[in-house]
């Protein structure tokens, strides 16, 4: 289990670090149809900014940020936003993850719905992969057995 | 590709990977792995694979590493036998 330690360099770097990491990651997911990066690299990096934030503040300040139920949630979420496209485009007559169909639907041209379906799609793989890496690195670092699971 | 700085890298990948695997502390062999995959991921991005040295530099070095010294802080220094 980690636990909080009074290190002011560590924690006066990963207090101004972390919003630059957050920034970064949310860059990388919205360019990730024009220029490298995308959805998966853009997750791990924000995921990575989470786990800086567990690493140098312990899991008991971690829980009020994002606590583990919440990812949980979060990754269902993202897949939930991936699959919700692609039977989106179903239910207006395409393919799965035919994105130019939703060109009906967003009012816009079908080259234009198609940048905006692959980013949402990337959004979702986002949200899946952030709250998976920091879920894998919870359990690992824990056990699997978290200090409110043990006073039950 | 510029073959002086691929020669250099090369160099670089081969020295990594062969102290990760030589050297005894787990936590020195964690850190030598993480640099392994910076050496990597600049070979990836000097022969034109941008997207993979992405890849690289964020799941391997980043979260691999901190992974495996989650893995580490369970062990301890000597073994108990």
């Amino acid at each position: 289990m980690i636990f909080r330690k009074d290190d002011i360099i560590v924690n006066t770097i990963s207090r101004i670090l972390i919003p630059f990491i957050q920034l970064y990651a949310l860059y990388v997911i919205m360019h990730g149809h024009y220029s490298p990066g995308g959805g998966f690299q853009g997750g791990v990096i924000l995921g990575a900014s989470m786990v800086l934030l567990l690493l140098t503040r312990g899991y008991d300040e971690a829980k009020y940020k994002f606590p583990e139920q919440i990812a949980t949630l979060f990754s269902s979420v993202g897949v939930l936003i991936y699959a919700g496209i692609g039977l989106l485009c179903l239910f207006v007559l395409g393919n799965f993850l035919d994105y130019g169909k939703l060109a009906a639907l967003l009012n816009v041209t079908p080259s234009h719905a198609r940048s905006l379906g692959i980013l949402g799609v990337e959004i979702g793989v986002g949200f899946a992969v952030m709250s998976v890496m920091y879920s894998i690195f919870l359990d690992i670092s824990t056990g699997g057995v978290l200090p409110e699971d043990e006073e039950e | 590709m510029i073959l002086p700085f691929d020669l250099i890298i090369q160099i670089f990948v081969v020295i990594c990977a062969v102290a990760a695997i030589t050297v005894k502390d787990l936590l020195s062999a964690v850190m030598i792995l993480g640099a392994y995959s910076f050496f990597m991921c600049l070979m990836w991005a000097q022969m034109g694979a941008v997207d993979v040295a992405f890849t690289e530099a964020s799941v391997s070095a980043g979260i691999g590493t901190i992974l495996c010294i989650a893995a580490i802080m369970k062990t301890t220094r000597r073994t108990k036998d």
